[in-house]
């Protein structure tokens, strides 16, 4: 057991810190500003350039083929920069790198990896949420390609996407888990329709919903086996909940930072309650810190956490409401005088993160059954 | 960075967990079982886990993280055993460049969190033998000497009292005199005893983990076992959500201790405390979760002394006082990292008085 950096681990870091003091594009809280978003393709490009994302990605699609705990130096590097997170895809390139064809891969992997081509991912539909499994958007096959009729929902940044990591069902006549399958779909063309959302919080680009009228996919863009596509989407899911995957360590660690200077500029002025939330916000970002360093590193065994990734996602969710919460209560009256507050932004945001990604009751379903071995309800 | 155990860690684990299981009590009933006791502290003795904190030649035997690794299994099993109480004598005497033996015991002030000072000759307050071996007779405490501290020692005659019902606490009453420690070669510096205090904080934040898991290893099965309205209660999907935050909780735990548990001898003693008091804060609020869980699991059994639970839930009662529980960690993180105007640390040797009140929030939010 060893929590210091190794000789190589040390020459990235200080690397890495010698850019970022140049680099840093100094965009508001990704959680909390479209402005964020709109910028969010040149951090991605900057930091790809620059040879820090896609650390521990094959080299051969434009990753460099590190060990997954170089992913904690770069969340560490970024929140002390006060930096924007990593953008957060590793969840589709495992989706890819597991499920998708040499062609598949050489096709869709080093653009993502770069960020030069933009994904969302059209899972959930208004009828199919927690239960995934009955999505009636539909694939039919038509000549070379497929037809998509459908309805998506929550599209996370669908109106940024070149494309699609679609879920559809491409066979009606068998068990609804059979028969869907999973497709790389190019947003630019005229059979879909954006509808973007206004989050809780004000801002528009983080979800939408995205309506197919006859879109086309080609059939080679099919990713895994016909059929295969919920294995595909547990695969995602599974790393979209592990929070070593989606690099928000660093968002919530600035946001403590953020707090934590605030109160430092006058602690007479807050309540003991206050100064317990901060600590306490503190203390679970911490935590959190420590459980992906734990995470990662067993990797190193070849470990794939699996129905653990459920573990993970509910610490991750009860660490960043706890971290919002403690911003919520040191911005006191502000937050109720100004819809435009920060830390009632980054509140109100916390509580997608209970949703998002499965919720927190699916994830204890998953945990209850697949971690602890209790009987099926 | 890599946080997996060494082959000789991932060894150590496994043959402490299997002598704590095997050893350990397995019934309330056979907390009465001297036998089984005196022999569960013999194999800890012959495993040579007292000496881990003695003096290996320029440090410690083992480091922060073996001992860690022991205080874990022990409280997996609420091992009936003085571990902790040696190991912080251990080190503290080690500190002072004192000889060894593997079974003393540190006073401790009213509060459980500070070591006892005395300035004077004679105790003006109780002082609190935490862990102590069967055999012990005499208890450590620090006498200030300039800003630094020497060792002396106070005669264990008080009674035995606590709520653990694993580990003795012995009380000895205000008025006790001292006797010197005449093998002491260096002073103990602020630096050494807030290094100490890290100890300290990743042992009982270790026991706290092992707690859990031992909790949750009984519980898990009872759930899937007993049957009400002709099912399993563990297929109800509120008894399944109450056990799956609690598997997280541990999860959670055991990340933030490890790390204190290696910072005890690769930090400096600031920082090594600071690691430390998370993994506490941590450790403390989420042990009294799972534990309250594993009693409201077991329905009104589980509130019956014959049920191990508490047996858990007392454990974790003295763990999270010993050091301080999360309130008090808290405290002290506002004071270092806030700039709050709090009294300081154990290792300055503040004065003693009642640890602050836990605000007894659950580690996840309510709602999530
Ligand atoms: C910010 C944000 C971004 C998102 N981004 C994307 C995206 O990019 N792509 C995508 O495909 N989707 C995305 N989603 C959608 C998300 O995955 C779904 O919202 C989520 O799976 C829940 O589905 P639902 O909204 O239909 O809620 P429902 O399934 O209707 O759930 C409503 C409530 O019922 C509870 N519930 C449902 N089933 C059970 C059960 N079996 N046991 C106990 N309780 C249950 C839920 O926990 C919840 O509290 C996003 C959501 C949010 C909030």
């Amino acid at each position: 057991m060893d929590y210091r950096d190794s000789p190589a681990e040390a020459e990235f870091r200080a690397r890495l810190r010698t850019w970022l003091a140049d680099h840093d594009p100094g965009l508001p809280t990704s959680s909390t500003d479209d402005d964020y978003w709109a910028q969010q393709a040149e951090w991605h490009t900057a930091l790809y350039d620059a040879g820090f994302f896609g650390l521990s990605w094959p080299g051969r699609y434009g990753g460099h083929d590190l060990p997954p705990v170089f992913d904690v130096i770069l969340d560490q590097e970024l929140a002390a920069a006060g930096a924007p997170p990593r953008p957060s895809l590793g969840y589709l390139v495992q989706g890819i790198t597991t499920h998708g064809s040499d062609d598949i891969k050489d096709r869709f992997l080093p653009g993502l990896i770069s960020g030069r081509e933009r994904w969302c991912q059209g899972f959930s539909e208004p009828d199919a949420g927690s239960d995934l499994a009955s999505l009636r958007t539909t694939a039919s096959h038509d000549g070379d390609d497929y037809v998509i009729n459908g309805h998506k929902i929550w599209t996370s940044y669908s109106d940024v996407a070149d494309w699609c990591f679609l879920l559809a069902r491409t066979d009606p006549d068998v068990p609804k888990h059979k028969g869907i399958s999973a497709f790389a779909v190019p947003m630019h063309q005229p059979g879909i329709e954006q509808r973007p959302l206004r989050m809780i919080n004000g801002i528009t680009t983080e979800f939408g919903q995205v309506l197919f009228d006859g879109a086309r996919v080609a059939s080679e863009n099919m990713i895994g086996a016909p059929g295969e596509g919920w294995r595909v989407a547990m695969t995602i899911v599974s790393h979209e909940r592990e929070p070593g995957e989606l690099g928000f360590v660093a968002r919530y660690a600035k946001t403590v930072d953020d707090v934590e200077k605030e109160v430092r500029a006058d602690p007479t002025t807050f309540r003991p309650d206050q100064l317990d939330e901060v600590a306490w916000a503190f203390v679970q970002a911490e935590m959190l810190r420590l459980h992906v360093c734990r995470r990662l590193s067993e990797r190193l065994d070849g470990i794939q956490h699996g129905p653990g990734g459920s573990v993970d996602k509910l610490l991750m969710t009860w660490v960043e409401q706890t971290v919002g919460a403690a911003a919520l209560a040191v911005s006191g009256p502000r937050a109720a005088l100004d819809t435009e507050d920060v830390p009632l932004k980054v509140y109100l945001y916390s509580r997608a993160q209970s949703v998002m990604g499965g919720t927190s009751q699916v994830q204890k379903n998953i945990v209850a059954s697949r971690v602890l071995g209790l009987p099926a309800p | 960075m890599d946080t997996r155990d060494t082959p000789e860690q991932a060894e150590l684990r496994r043959a402490a967990r299997q002598l704590a299981r095997e050893l350990g009590p397995a019934t309330v009933a056979d907390l009465d079982d001297g036998a089984r006791a005196k022999r569960l502290t013999g194999a800890v003795h012959d495993a040579g886990w007292l000496e881990l904190r003695q003096d290996g030649g320029g440090g410690p035997v083992a480091s922060g993280v073996e001992s860690a690794i022991v205080a874990d299994a022990l409280g997996g099993a609420v091992a009936d055993v003085a571990f902790t109480g040696p190991a912080l004598a251990a080190d503290l005497s080690r500190r002072a460049g004192c000889g060894a033996t593997d079974s003393a015991v540190v006073g401790f002030a009213p509060n459980l969190i500070d070591p006892a000072v005395v300035p004077g000759r004679v105790a003006a307050t109780p002082i609190y033998a935490v862990d102590a071996a069967e055999h012990v007779d005499v208890a450590s405490v620090l006498v200030p000497t300039g800003p630094d501290y020497r060792l002396a020692q106070v005669q264990l005659d008080g009674p035995a009292e606590g709520a653990d019902l694993t580990r003795v606490i012995r009380r000895i009453p205000a008025g006790a005199s001292l006797a010197d420690v005449h093998d002491q070669r260096r002073l103990l510096t602020h630096d050494d005893v807030a290094h100490w205090s890290a100890l300290g904080l990743a042992l009982t934040s270790a026991d706290l983990v092992g707690l859990m898991r031992g909790v949750l290893d009984i519980t898990v099965p009872y759930a899937s076992e007993r049957r009400q309205f002709g099912v399993p209660i563990g297929s109800f999907q509120a008894v399944q959500h109450l056990l799956a935050e609690a598997r997280c909780l541990m999860e959670g735990s055991l990340s933030a201790a490890l790390y204190a548990s290696w910072a005890v001898d690769e930090l400096a003693p600031d920082e090594a405390c600071a690691a430390g008091r998370v993994a506490k804060a941590y450790c403390a609020r989420a042990a009294r979760t799972v534990c309250e869980t594993a009693v409201q699991v077991h329905g009104g059994i589980g509130n019956t002394w014959e049920c191990m639970v508490h047996v858990y839930l007392r454990r974790a009662v003295l763990s999270s006082q010993w050091f301080g529980d999360d309130g008090e960690q808290l405290l002290q993180i506002q004071r270092t990292r806030l700039g709050v105007d709090t009294p300081a640390a154990p290792s300055s040797g503040r004065p003693p008085g009642p640890a602050a009140p836990s605000s007894g929030r659950p580690p996840g939010p309510a709602s999530g």
